[in-house]
């Protein structure tokens, strides 16, 4: 019973979702507009998250195999990338890299900074 | 009535759910049993059914509109993301700053690094928004990918290898940059390569893994918005 009406808030969110995205001019997927709006409920209270804790779960749980029928169409769309595969294999692991590299040295940069400065404070608050 | 039987068992729509659950569940069982980041279910899962297609002559149509079941959950299950979003948010707060100059900064390195190869290696527009969000989670990144008019199977099987790749060299990889901070660390693998490589970062420790969960979610969301300006720009 609980699963049917956790089940239902959730879908109600996707329909939301799915029309803000008829309604809006804004580029955006319909489930980027349903995390959105489900992230606003949660966070101003109107939802709790054991509301819909077991549902949400089960279902992020069960995600990646609900990818596999559109991946397969990759057969239908074979033969127009075969000749640039390649091409994607080595974008896909150069720009992989490039994200690792920029994510953490901006981190660690910040987070030094960010003690660095507290401890030129701390120095100052000493004198 | 061989030919009655194949068409029977062609068109039959359970036989792609059967398909789908059966070739996901070897996937799972190769990952259990080798460890090997290469072995992931869903890659596994894909190869197998597209073989098991080529080899018995079953159409994509036929199999899709039984497997279509499957993914018909699809929008659902994304919009539950918001819930670890929301769980995960205390964590942000406390190193706010430097987890979102992070998280801007790979979402940035991403776009900027693709748009630069593709005008390298002289790549046409389709190519461009099917890579775009190839470092997001696959929920999200296909939905960006079908938005932008991208190539979505390919998407789909781009962000299973960049998974990968932050899977297999995020280790190594992060010691020769000099990445020594946990929090640093995790922001670096869950930016990069979603869930796949944020199993990589809960090997790492826990630092590690949380703030690989926290990038995933924030990281599709801003890129998001990234792409649509930047896919305007190639």
């Amino acid at each position: 019973m609980r699963y049917v009406l956790q089940l239902l808030i959730i879908i109600c969110f996707s329909f939301l979702g799915e029309v803000l995205h008829a309604v809006l001019p804004l580029p955006f997927p319909a489930g980027i507009y349903g995390i959105v709006l489900l992230y606003a409920a949660l966070s101003t209270g109107m939802l709790k998250v054991r509301h819909i804790k077991e549902a949400s779960t089960t279902l992020i749980a069960a995600m990646p195999v609900m990818f596999v029928p559109p991946a397969v169409g990759l057969m239908e769309t074979w033969s127009s990338i075969r000749d640039v595969w390649p091409q994607y294999m080595f974008i896909t692991i150069i720009s992989t890299l490039a994200v690792m590299a920029a994510a953490g040295w901006m981190t660690q940069g910040a987070i030094m900074w960010k003690g660095h400065g507290k401890a030129r404070k701390e120095e100052q608050d000493e004198k | 009535m061989k030919n009655e039987l194949h068409t029977f068992l062609t068109e039959s729509v359970y036989m792609g759910v059967m398909l789908t659950l059966g070739t996901y569940s070897i996937g799972l069982w190769l990952k259990s049993k080798t460890g090997w980041a290469l072995m992931n279910p869903l890659l596994v899962a894909v190869v197998l059914t597209i073989c098991f297609l080529c080899v018995t002559g079953m159409s994509y149509t036929s199999y899709v509109r039984g497997a279509d079941v499957i993914s018909y959950m699809l929008t659902p299950a994304t919009i539950c993301l918001a819930v670890p979003l929301y769980e995960q948010i205390e964590q942000l707060k406390r190193n706010f700053r430097a987890v979102v100059i992070g998280i801007a900064a790979g979402v940035l390195a991403s776009m900027a690094s693709i748009l630069a190869l593709i005008v390298l290696l002289n790549m046409d527009h389709v190519s461009y928004v099917t890579l775009l969000p190839k470092s997001i989670t696959t929920a999200i990144g296909m939905c960006v990918s079908e938005e932008l008019g991208g190539s979505v199977p390919v998407t789909i099987m781009v962000i299973v290898i960049t998974g990968i790749t932050g899977n297999i060299f995020a280790e190594r990889f992060l010691h020769m940059i000099k990445v020594r901070e946990p929090i640093a660390k995790g922001i670096a693998i869950g930016s990069a390569s979603h869930v796949i490589g944020t199993a990589k970062a809960m090997e790492m420790g826990g630092t590690e893994g949380a703030m690989s969960s926290l990038s995933i979610v924030t990281s599709g969301v801003l890129t998001v918005i990234a792409a649509s300006v930047f896919a305007s720009l190639a």
